[in-house]
C-alpha cells in the first residue's frame, strides 16, 4: 500500500478532488456577491442613494465587464426600475443568492462526505483483503480484536480528512495569502511584521504539535491493546473463572485505562498549551500594529488612515491561518495513524491476489497425487517439526499418519492444508506447487479439518454448507427498484475498489457435494449422510426438539406436529403404554403436573435470561385472591409445610437431599418451621401477606405422585380445573400475552417442539419413562414423514459466536461433517476428534472412510490419528519419529516388523 | 398410597424396622414410586447398580444366566428389598429382576441409601446384621448342598 496517506488519497480521488475544488471556487462568486448586496440595498433603495427625486430610477443589473487579455467586452444595459421596485428586485436577488449559496454548500458537503466514505470503504476493504491474504506465519501474531478495532475505528478519521485533504489547504492558503497581500498593499513594513509573525506561527506551532502527535500515537497503540485485551478476556472467560484470576484481569484493565488516562491528560495539557501560544501569537501582531504603528503614526511618519486599513485587513488573516495550521495538524495526525496501521497490515509477504480470484467452476487441473518433496517445517519457535520428509498420497488411498515422538504428523497435515508453509521443499498436487495453485483448485480438491476449525456465527446449516461457498453459482435477476439498487451497489463497490460479487446470489456449489448422483436432493443427502457418518444426527434431533417453532412462519409443519401429537397418543394407547404420559386435557386435572401448572394450564416462555418465573409474579397472587383460590391453596400449603418441616428439619443445609426439592432450600425450611411454631403459639395476631404467599407457593409447586402427601383431594382438583378459565381471564394483560393455553388441537409457539409433540407430562411412577417413549415417538415421526422436517429444524439452530453454543465434541464432529459434505480428492483430517472416547472414535473413523469411499472411490483420506490402534482401518500407515518418516507401509506389513509401529500399537 | 403408608411399609422391612419413623419418612420422600407391568425388567444382570427397590406390591422374579440357560434364583414379594447388596459395593447387578405381576416399588437411590445409613448408625448395624444373617444362611446351605451354590439346580 502507498506509504503516504495524502498520496494515497490523491491516487484514488484525483478527479473528484479537482472537481470539488472547481466547484468550491465557483461557489465563491455568489458567496462574495452576497457580501456586497446588503450594502447596496441599504445605501440604494433604503437610504435613497441615487433616488434623490421621487420618480428617479436606477438601472438594475447593469454591468460592463472587460475580459483582460482578449479584450472582449460583456455588458448588460440593465432594466430601469424605480425605488420600490429596486428594493424588491435587490431583495429578490439576495434571496436567490441565499438559496444558491445554500445549494452550493449542500452539494459540496455531500460530495466531500461521499468522497470520504468511499475512501474509507476502500481502505477498510483493502485492509481486510490483506488479512485474507496474510501468510499463515503472520496470522499467529495477529490479534483478532486489535485488527477489528483497527479496521473499524482507527481508519475512521481518514474518511473525514479525505474531503478536506486538498480543498481546505487550497482555499485557506488562498484566503491567507490574499489577506497578507492586502496588508502589504496598505503598508509594506507593517506587512512585513505580519509576514514575520505568520512565519513564526507557522514555524513554531507545528513543532510544538509534534509532541501531540507522538502522544496521539501512544494513545492509539494503548487503545488498540486495550481492545485486544478486552477481546482476550471475553475469549478466555472460562479460563479466568476456572483459575480465579478475574481480579488479575481487573488490575490489568485498570492499569491500561490508567495509562490511557495519563496519555490523554498529557495530550490535553499540551493541546491547550499550544492553543494558548497560538492565540498569543495571533494577538501579538495587532499589539505590534498598535504599539509600533501607533508610535510611527504619532511621530507622523505613518498615515493614520493607512494604519486603520492595515488593522482592518489583519482581521481576515488569523482565521484562515489558524484553520490552515489545524489542517496541517490533522494531516500529520492521520498520516501517523496511517503509518501505524500499515505496519500492522504489512507482513512482508502476501498471498498473491490472483490465487484468490473467484471461480464458480473449479479450473481444469490435471489429476495427480498429493506429494511432499523434501519438506522441512519449523514451528513458531524455530524448531524443526518435520525434517526432509518425502511422501506421496495416491488417489483412492487411505493413509493413517501417527507420531511416535514430536509432532511431525500434525506438521505435515497442516502443510497439506496450507496452514503452514514449508521452509524448504515443496508440496505438490499433480505437478504444481499447492502454494502456487489458485485456491479455487487447492481449496476444493483438498479438504482440511482440525480440532481448531472455526465456526461462524449463524445456523448449523450455514456452517455445514460453509465449505461449498466458493463463488456465486447463479446470478440473481433483479426487477424494478431492486435492479436500480443493485446497479447502484455494483457501481459504488467498483468506485471504492471493492468486489461486486452478489452476497444474495446462490453461493452453494451444488456440483461439488459429496453425494453426487445428479439428483435434486444430492445436497440434502450429503448433509444427512455426513451427519450420520459423524454421529451427529441425534444431537441435531435433540436441538430440534428443544427449539421453538413459529406456527405463523411454518403453518404446515405446525399442523403436522399436532397430527403427530394425536398419532403418538393413539399409538401409546394401542400399545398399552398410555400410562407413561399424562396428557393435558382442558377438562381434567393433570396429576403429573404441579398445581400451578394445572391452574395456568398454559405454556409459558420466559422473555429472556434471568427473567423471573411469571407463575410467581405478584400479579398471580392477586389473581389467586380475586378468584377465591388463595384460602384453599393456603390450607394445602400448611399441610405441605408441616410435612416438609417434619421430614427435613435438622438436616444440615448442604445435605444432598435438598436437591430432591427443586425450589426449596434449607433457609426456606427454617422459615416454614418458625412460621408454623408461631402459628401454633398464636403469639401473633395474623399472618402477613408475605408469609401467606410463601405458603401458597408451596401448594403451587405441589405434585401428588412426587410428594405423596395426600393433600390433593378430588374436590381440590375439581376446584382447580373449574377455576382455569376464571383464572386466565383475571390475569393482567401483560402476563396473559406471554402464556399460551393448552389446546390439544393447536400448536403452541411458547412451548418447545418436544412439549408440543408430547403434550403432557411423563409419569413419575413409570420407571424409565423417557426410554420407553423414545422408540415409539421415533417410529411415529418416521411414519408421519416428519424426520427430515425435524432435522431441518435442528439445522436452523444458532451455533453462537465461534460455535460456543455447541459442546466441544459436537463442534469437532461438525467440523468433520462440514468437510464430508464437500466433494474433494484429498481429505486431510488432522486429529479431528480428539476428545471422543475410543469406541465412538473407532465408529466414526470407520463410517467416515466408508462414506467417502462410497461416494468417490478415488478420494484419498489422510488421517492423523491420536489413537494408533485405529490404523488397522487404513490401507497404509506412516509413522513419524522426531520429524522424520520412520516407517511407511501397510498395517499388516508394519505389524509384522518389530519397529516403532509395533511398539506403538502394542 | 401415601407417604405415611410407605413409611409403615418400610418399617416392616427388616433393615428399616428400628429406624426412627421420621428418618424413614425422609427416605421414602427421597425415593421414587415406580410401577412395572408383568414381564417388565426392573434391572438386568451386569447393569450398574444405582438403586435398591423395596417392593410394595406384586412379585418379582430374580434370575441369573448361566451357560446352561436362565435359572430362577428367587422371588421377592411385598415388604422385601432387592438390589441392596450391590449398593454397598460398587459391583454390577448379579441377577436379572423381572416383574411377574403388576409391581409397585419404591426406588431408593444409592446416594440416599448411603446417606441415610451414614446419618443413622443404627441402620448401619441393622444392615450389617442382615448381611451377616444372609451369609450365615448361605453358609448353612453350602454345608447342606455344596454343589448347589456352584451349579444351581435346573
Amino acid at each position: 500500500m502507498e506509504p503516504n496517506l495524502l498520496r494515497y488519497i490523491w491516487n484514488h480521488t484525483r478527479k473528484q478532488q479537482i472537481w470539488i475544488l472547481t466547484i468550491v471556487l465557483l461557489s465563491m462568486i455568489p458567496y462574495f456577491a452576497a457580501f456586497d448586496l446588503p450594502k447596496q440595498i441599504i445605501n440604494g433603495p433604503i437610504q435613497g442613494e441615487g433616488f434623490e427625486t421621487p420618480d428617479a430610477t436606477a438601472l438594475f443589473m447593469a454591468f460592463d465587464f472587460r475580459l483582460p487579455l482578449l479584450g472582449w467586452t460583456i455588458s448588460f444595459e440593465g432594466i430601469e426600475l424605480d425605488r420600490l421596485s429596486m428594493l424588491m428586485a435587490l431583495s429578490g436577488v439576495f434571496l436567490l443568492l441565499v438559496v444558491i449559496n445554500g445549494l452550493f454548500k449542500f452539494y459540496i458537503n455531500t460530495y466531500k462526505g461521499r468522497l470520504g466514505e468511499r475512501l474509507l470503504r476502500r481502505i477498510r476493504y483493502e485492509l481486510v483483503d490483506r488479512v485474507l491474504r496474510f501468510p499463515p506465519s503472520a496470522l499467529k501474531q495477529t490479534h483478532g480484536a486489535e485488527v477489528s478495532t483497527m479496521v473499524k475505528d482507527e481508519v475512521e478519521p481518514f474518511g473525514g480528512f479525505t474531503g478536506d485533504a486538498f480543498v481546505q489547504p487550497a482555499l485557506l492558503g488562498g484566503q491567507a495569502a490574499a489577506a497578507l497581500f492586502f496588508i502589504f498593499l496598505q503598508n509594506f513594513w507593517l506587512g512585513m511584521i505580519a509576514a514575520v509573525m505568520v512565519a513564526i506561527q507557522v514555524g513554531i506551532i507545528p513543532k510544538m504539535r509534534r509532541r501531540l502527535i507522538d502522544l496521539g500515537r501512544q494513545r492509539q497503540i494503548t487503545a488498540r491493546h486495550l481492545a485486544g485485551k478486552v477481546g482476550e478476556i471475553v475469549d478466555g472467560i472460562e479460563t479466568i473463572h476456572a483459575f480465579d484470576t478475574s481480579n488479575y484481569e481487573r488490575a490489568d484493565i485498570a492499569h491500561r485505562l490508567g495509562q490511557i488516562y495519563k496519555i490523554r491528560f498529557d495530550l490535553y495539557q499540551w493541546k491547550f498549551l499550544v492553543k494558548f501560544v497560538n492565540n498569543f501569537l495571533s494577538q501579538l501582531t495587532p499589539f505590534l500594529f498598535y504599539s509600533i504603528g501607533g508610535y510611527f503614526a504619532l511621530r507622523g511618519s505613518l498615515d493614520v488612515g493607512q494604519l486603520v486599513a492595515v488593522i482592518n485587513a489583519y482581521k481576515d488573516l488569523p482565521g484562515p491561518l489558524k484553520e490552515l495550521i489545524d489542517w496541517d495538524q490533522a494531516r500529520q495526525d492521520v498520516q501517523v495513524k496511517y503509518e501505524q496501521l500499515l505496519e500492522q497490515f504489512d507482513p512482508g509477504q502476501l498471498i498473491d491476489a490472483t490465487l484468490h480470484e473467484p471461480d464458480a467452476i473449479m479450473p481444469a487441473h490435471p489429476d495427480g497425487p498429493l506429494s511432499a518433496h523434501n519438506v522441512t517445517i519449523i514451528d513458531g519457535s524455530g524448531v524443526k517439526i518435520v525434517e526432509n520428509a518425502t511422501l506421496r498420497i495416491d488417489g483412492g488411498e487411505t493413509v493413517a499418519i501417527i507420531d511416535n515422538a514430536g509432532s511431525g504428523a500434525e506438521g505435515i497435515a497442516k502443510a497439506f492444508g496450507r496452514l503452514v508453509w514449508p521452509v524448504s521443499g515443496r508440496i505438490t498436487l499433480g505437478d504444481a506447487d499447492i502454494l502456487e495453485l489458485p485456491e479455487s483448485v487447492s481449496g476444493r480438491r483438498i479438504s482440511y479439518v482440525s480440532p481448531d476449525s472455526y465456526f461462524f456465527h449463524g445456523t448449523l446449516k450455514d456452517n455445514l454448507l460453509y465449505g461449498l461457498k466458493h463463488a456465486p453459482t447463479s446470478t440473481v435477476s433483479y426487477n424494478g427498484r431492486e435492479a436500480v439498487t443493485r446497479r447502484w451497489e455494483i457501481n459504488e463497490a467498483k468506485l471504492a475498489g471493492n468486489t461486486d460479487l452478489d452476497l444474495h446470489a446462490d453461493w452453494i456449489d451444488r456440483r461439488s457435494t459429496s453425494v453426487l448422483r445428479g439428483f435434486d436432493d444430492d445436497l440434502k443427502q450429503s448433509i444427512m449422510r455426513a451427519l450420520d457418518a459423524v454421529q451427529l444426527t441425534e444431537d441435531v434431533m435433540e436441538l430440534a426438539l428443544h427449539s421453538f417453532l413459529d406456527p405463523e412462519e411454518n403453518p404446515l409443519l405446525a399442523e403436522r406436529v399436532v397430527a403427530m401429537r394425536h398419532a403418538l397418543r393413539r399409538t401409546l394407547e394401542e400399545e398399552g403404554l398410555a400410562h407413561i404420559v399424562a396428557h393435558f386435557d382442558p377438562s381434567a386435572y393433570n396429576s403429573e403436573a404441579t398445581v400451578g401448572e394445572n391452574l395456568f394450564f398454559a405454556a409459558t416462555r420466559s422473555a429472556g435470561n434471568g427473567d423471573a418465573d411469571i407463575t410467581e409474579s405478584p400479579e398471580v397472587f392477586d389473581v389467586l385472591d380475586s378468584t377465591q383460590l388463595s384460602d384453599m391453596l393456603y390450607g394445602m400449603g400448611l399441610t405441605i409445610a408441616d410435612n416438609l418441616v417434619e421430614i427435613f428439619a435438622g438436616l444440615p443445609p448442604d445435605h444432598p437431599f435438598y436437591q430432591q426439592l427443586e425450589r426449596i432450600t434449607a433457609e426456606d425450611i427454617i422459615f416454614y418451621q418458625q412460621f408454623l411454631q408461631r402459628l401454633q403459639a398464636r403469639t401473633e395476631k395474623g399472618v402477613s401477606e408475605e408469609e401467606k404467599r410463601a405458603i401458597i407457593r408451596l401448594s403451587l409447586h405441589y405434585i401428588e405422585p412426587r410428594y405423596r402427601l395426600g393433600v390433593l383431594t378430588p374436590d381440590v382438583m375439581e376446584t382447580i380445573v373449574s377455576a382455569r378459565d376464571r383464572f386466565y381471564e383475571n390475569l393482567p394483560a401483560a402476563i396473559r400475552g406471554r402464556v399460551e393455553r393448552y389446546d390439544p388441537h393447536r400448536y403452541m409457539a411458547a412451548a418447545t417442539l418436544r412439549e408440543n409433540v408430547l403434550f403432557g407430562k411423563l409419569s413419575y411412577r413409570v420407571a424409565d419413562a423417557p426410554a420407553k417413549i423414545r422408540p415409539v415417538a421415533a417410529r411415529i415421526m418416521d411414519q408421519q414423514g416428519l424426520y427430515e422436517s425435524f432435522i431441518a429444524l435442528g439445522m436452523s439452530f444458532d451455533v453462537g459466536s465461534g460455535g460456543r453454543r455447541l459442546t466441544l465434541a459436537q463442534r469437532h464432529k461438525l467440523a468433520l461433517a462440514r468437510a464430508l459434505v464437500r466433494r474433494s480428492d484429498f481429505y486431510i483430517l488432522n486429529r479431528p476428534l480428539p476428545g471422543l472416547d475410543r469406541r465412538a472414535q473407532e465408529e466414526i473413523v470407520a463410517s467416515t472412510l466408508r462414506f467417502l469411499h462410497e461416494q468417490n472411490t478415488n478420494a484419498s483420506v489422510v488421517w492423523v490419528l491420536s489413537n494408533t490402534s485405529l490404523s488397522r482401518l487404513f490401507h497404509r500407515v506412516i509413522v513419524f519419529d522426531r520429524g522424520q518418516i520412520a516407517e511407511d507401509g501397510t498395517f499388516e506389513a508394519l505389524d509384522k516388523e518389530s519397529g516403532i509401529f509395533k511398539s506403538l500399537v502394542a | 398410597m401415601l407417604l405415611n403408608d410407605e413409611v409403615q411399609l418400610l418399617r416392616q422391612v427388616p433393615y428399616f424396622s428400628r429406624i426412627d419413623p421420621c428418618k424413614l419418612k425422609l427416605l421414602a420422600f427421597t425415593s421414587a414410586r415406580v410401577c412395572y407391568h408383568p414381564g417388565e425388567t426392573i434391572f438386568r444382570c451386569g447393569d450398574a447398580s444405582d438403586s435398591a427397590y423395596v417392593i410394595i406390591q406384586g412379585t418379582v422374579e430374580l434370575s441369573v444366566t448361566s451357560p446352561s440357560g436362565e435359572n430362577v434364583v428367587g422371588t421377592a414379594t411385598s415388604n422385601s428389598i432387592i438390589g441392596e447388596m450391590c449398593l454397598l459395593g460398587d459391583a454390577p447387578r448379579l441377577a436379572h429382576a423381572r416383574a411377574v405381576t403388576d409391581v409397585e416399588a419404591l426406588r431408593i437411590g444409592k446416594d440416599c441409601f448411603l446417606k441415610v445409613m451414614a446419618d443413622n448408625p443404627r441402620m448401619g448395624i441393622e444392615v450389617s446384621r442382615a448381611l451377616a444373617e444372609t451369609l450365615r444362611d448361605q453358609a448353612a446351605r453350602v454345608e447342606k448342598r455344596p454343589v448347589g451354590l456352584l451349579e444351581p439346580a435346573h
